[in-house]
């Protein structure tokens, strides 16, 4: 018996045997997020308006250095994630969806590796 | 199949709001507006890792009155999105879906947004 609708047998597609990945990664990244995220928030916001130096010395802590990698990459996978969902719910026209899906994600992975070399400059 | 023309449920136009269906979205909304702050957060390091000049230039940016209310309003975005994403836990370990809980937690997502959004513009 075939269970496929008669849509997907016209389309050709089956699963991808990765439906829940979405979904876990949303949820892993946000656990490691709930703690990193408000060290991160409280710790940023004493480096707004100081001067050059401080951030330097901030970063020179090898954990602190690798706290703030893997919460750029936590926080952009996470809202990667984020905006593909939202991009997928309330955008209808399908050239439009997808010229927008590739455009956040090209944004978000530019965005965020540029930030960790950034980050890892100053720190090394 | 052919696109349905007939309209759909929930009718947004005479949709009572409540509580649940507010905060729902605006889970979603803070979600996108903070991934503009993650953009915003890359520019400060990568701004540092530049140079001195542009540490300045960005610097400046932020700690201007326009750019503290910018960060202000992301802060809250943050402890919002942050609490009602523990709700979004609970809920993914099936717990809470009484509808009085519902209601409850989600009061309480809105205070303690509020609450952490105060004390970490007192601490920090």
């Amino acid at each position: 018996m075939n269970l496929r609708t008669p849509l997907q047998q016209v389309k050709g597609l089956g699963s991808a045997k990765e439906g829940a990945g979405h979904w876990w990664w949303q949820r892993l990244t946000a656990i490691i997020l709930l703690p990193i995220g408000l060290w991160f928030v409280f710790s940023f916001l004493r480096l707004i308006g100081g001067d050059h130096q401080t951030v330097i010395a901030w970063l020179s802590s090898p954990w602190k250095a690798a706290l703030v990698v893997l919460f750029l990459a936590a926080m952009f996978y996470h809202a990667k994630l984020g905006m593909q969902i939202v991009i997928e719910d309330y955008i209808h026209v399908e050239w439009l969806k997808m010229t927008c899906l590739i455009a956040m994600q090209f944004i978000l992975l530019l965005f965020g590796v540029t930030a960790v070399l950034a980050v890892l400059r100053l720190a090394l | 199949m052919s696109k349905a023309t007939r309209p759909l449920s929930p009718h947004l136009q005479i949709y009572k709001p409540q509580l649940t269906s507010v905060l729902s979205i605006t889970h979603r909304a803070t979600g996108v507006v903070l991934t503009f702050g993650a953009l915003a957060i890359a520019l400060f390091f990568i701004a540092a890792a530049s140079g001195e000049e542009q540490f300045n230039t960005i610097n400046g940016v932020f700690d201007s009155g326009f750019g503290k209310l910018l960060m202000f309003a992301w802060s809250f975005c943050f402890f919002y999105h942050l609490c009602n994403g523990v709700r979004h836990l609970f809920w993914d370990a099936g717990q809470g879906f009484e509808i009085e809980t519902v209601y409850t937690t989600g009061k309480i997502v809105v205070i303690a947004a509020l609450v952490l959004t105060a004390l970490l513009w007192i601490v920090a």
